[in-house]
């Protein structure tokens, strides 16, 4: 059974320095404020897991949480180069990261093989690419050839994913714990049931959980914690509660730029006031 | 960046690049659809020639119908107007995968003679990189599986290499014959589409050749624009300007797009 805790709480019963850690989340629904706290916390050395590391791991990547990395796109969705992620690979600041990269159809199907239990997942890609001969972060191959038994084809075996903790942001959950999101739904179930530990954040606590078309329910004895979070995706966005802060990505184009100025982003927003204000005030620097 | 590729014209490279894009698309089609210009030129053929495009973007949005241009492919407006909205996974594995969409858009950082992409790293070596670029998304089995393949993408002599550092997502690989061996079961790159004009592969090879210029470019501009010996087509074709329509199509959803600052 899920318990509902605070944010702080969640996260230092949760993730603990060394783990793999999978923030999920496509576009819609990130859960950034859990970033923010395990920025506060001071995590090193994780493995950060995420298809799109976005913005909330260039946040985590530059306050030196992370010696490793698995994703298939970092970028700054709609704007450009993630920043922080860049200086890491290209200069080692503040401090080297090692890559594991797949594609997105690769990262979908490890999510799914460790939701299923299962070693591996087949599929068919990166026949020719240059992915199919980059090493694990073991330094093994991370994508395998493997002979379909039964027409003799040859396809793409991609090893599961079962990060020690799965950190997802929801619409809502009720008070035994039951969680319940909608809209894009990206591949948070599969984070969640492929971890050995959960925290889901979420914009609302209800009486009643009522069902909603086309929603994930994950019932309460798959979570871990659950922590109330009004706008915990922000600047990424809840369906029907939240708008995209697409200005807050944008302006982060330019703090993340600088060494200097992501330095005092790292020590006004992320340490505990609203990441928003100083992300307001940049925006407004920036264009006077 | 780049000024107008045609000279004393009233639109701009970036206008007809999505035209021309958007020109490509047929009625009726299944589209997969990336963010920047790939998303400007299918929504512009939705709004023009081609109503009942398909729209699916990789966040699991299919039959999207964004009255505006989206900053991201997984803005709320494209949930709230799909006919579906399914899983990455599924995505990926039910409706990429098969072969059921007709058409992909790409873009590149780099490109090479023969339509492989390289959108991963710039430099000789992996681990480090002079540029270290997003990495591959959905781009490699978008490549793969779509029944064709459109790459929009500006034209220089550092984009359009002979060789790409690395290869995220294969075109014709080293040649016709190649996206057999590596199973891949879409045809391939149908078009290049820059901001001089258009690339075809050649039907023996496989190599990009310039089919089309733009109104006042001229095949040499093309020429020096690409980093390999660019053969140009006996049938080179001069493509015709926006109309006005287009443009005021064009212009009116980048109009209404909230918070648009112009398109990147």
């Amino acid at each position: 059974m899920a318990r509902i805790v605070s944010l702080a709480e969640a996260v230092a019963a949760t993730i603990h320095d060394g783990d793999s850690v999978a923030m999920e989340g496509f576009t819609h629904l990130i859960p950034f404020a859990a970033g923010h706290e395990l920025i506060r916390q001071q995590r090193r050395d994780l493995t950060l897991v995420r298809m799109t590391p976005d913005v909330i791991y260039d946040q985590i990547i530059g306050a030196g949480c992370a010696s490793r990395l698995i994703f298939s796109w970092g970028g700054n969705p709609g704007v450009g180069s993630l920043h922080r992620f860049r200086d890491a690979v290209e200069n080692a600041w503040p401090g080297p990261l090692q890559l594991e990269e797949h594609s997105h159809a690769g990262m979908a199907n490890r999510y799914a093989a460790g939701a299923a239990g299962l070693p591996f997942a087949v599929l068919r890609g990166y026949g020719g690419t240059g992915l199919e001969s980059l090493p694990g972060l073991d330094g093994q191959p991370a994508v395998r050839p493997i002979i379909c038994p039964f027409t003799g084809e040859r396809l793409t075996a991609v090893a599961a994913l079962t990060p020690d903790v799965a950190v997802i942001h929801a619409q809502q959950a009720d008070r035994a714990g039951n969680v319940q999101f909608w809209g894009i739904t990206g591949v948070q179930k599969e984070a969640v049931l492929g971890a050995r530990r959960s925290i889901v954040t979420v914009e609302e606590i209800v009486e009643v959980l009522a069902p909603r078309a086309q929603a994930v329910v994950l019932p309460s004895w798959t979570v871990d914690y659950v922590a109330h979070v009004p706008g915990g995706a922000h600047p990424s966005y809840a369906l029907g509660y939240s708008q995209r802060d697409n200005d807050y990505y944008v302006a982060w184009d330019a703090i993340s730029r600088d060494r200097e100025r992501f330095l005092s982003w790292l020590k006004t927003d992320a340490s505990g006031g609203p990441a928003a204000a100083g992300l307001a005030g940049a925006t407004a620097g920036e264009e006077g | 960046m780049s000024p107008a590729a045609v000279s004393g014209a009233d639109f701009t490279a970036d206008e007809m690049m999505t035209v021309c894009a958007a020109r490509a698309l047929r009625d009726g089609m299944t589209c997969f659809v990336g963010i920047g210009l790939p998303s400007a030129a299918a929504n512009l053929a939705r709004a023009t020639h081609a109503p009942e495009l398909v729209l699916i973007y990789e966040s699991g949005t299919i039959g999207a119908k964004p009255g505006w241009l989206p900053l991201s492919i997984g803005d709320g407006v494209l949930a709230e107007t799909a006919d579906a909205v399914v899983s990455v996974p599924e995505i990926f594995n039910y409706w990429l995968q098969p072969g059921r969409i007709d058409v992909g858009f790409l873009g590149a950082a780099q490109l090479d003679r023969f339509g492989n992409i390289n959108t991963t790293v710039i430099g000789s070596t992996y681990a480090t990189p002079k540029v270290r670029l997003p990495g591959a998304g959905g781009a490699p089995e978008i490549a793969a599986f779509c029944r064709e393949v459109i790459i929009i993408v500006r034209q220089s002599p550092r984009s359009f290499v002979e060789r790409v550092d690395f290869v995220t997502s294969v075109g014709y690989g080293t040649g016709r014959g190649d996206r057999e061996r590596f199973g891949l079961t879409g045809a391939g790159p149908r078009k290049v589409i820059t901001d001089l004009g258009v690339l075809e592969p050649d039907h023996g090879t496989g190599e990009l050749t310039l089919t089309g210029v733009y109104p006042g470019v001229t095949p040499e501009e093309a020429r020096t624009g690409t980093g390999w010996d660019l053969a140009v087509s006996d049938g080179l074709e001069v493509l015709a300007r926006p109309s006005a329509a287009e443009l005021s199509a064009l212009r009116a959803l980048q109009a209404i797009t909230p918070g648009s600052g112009g398109s990147r």
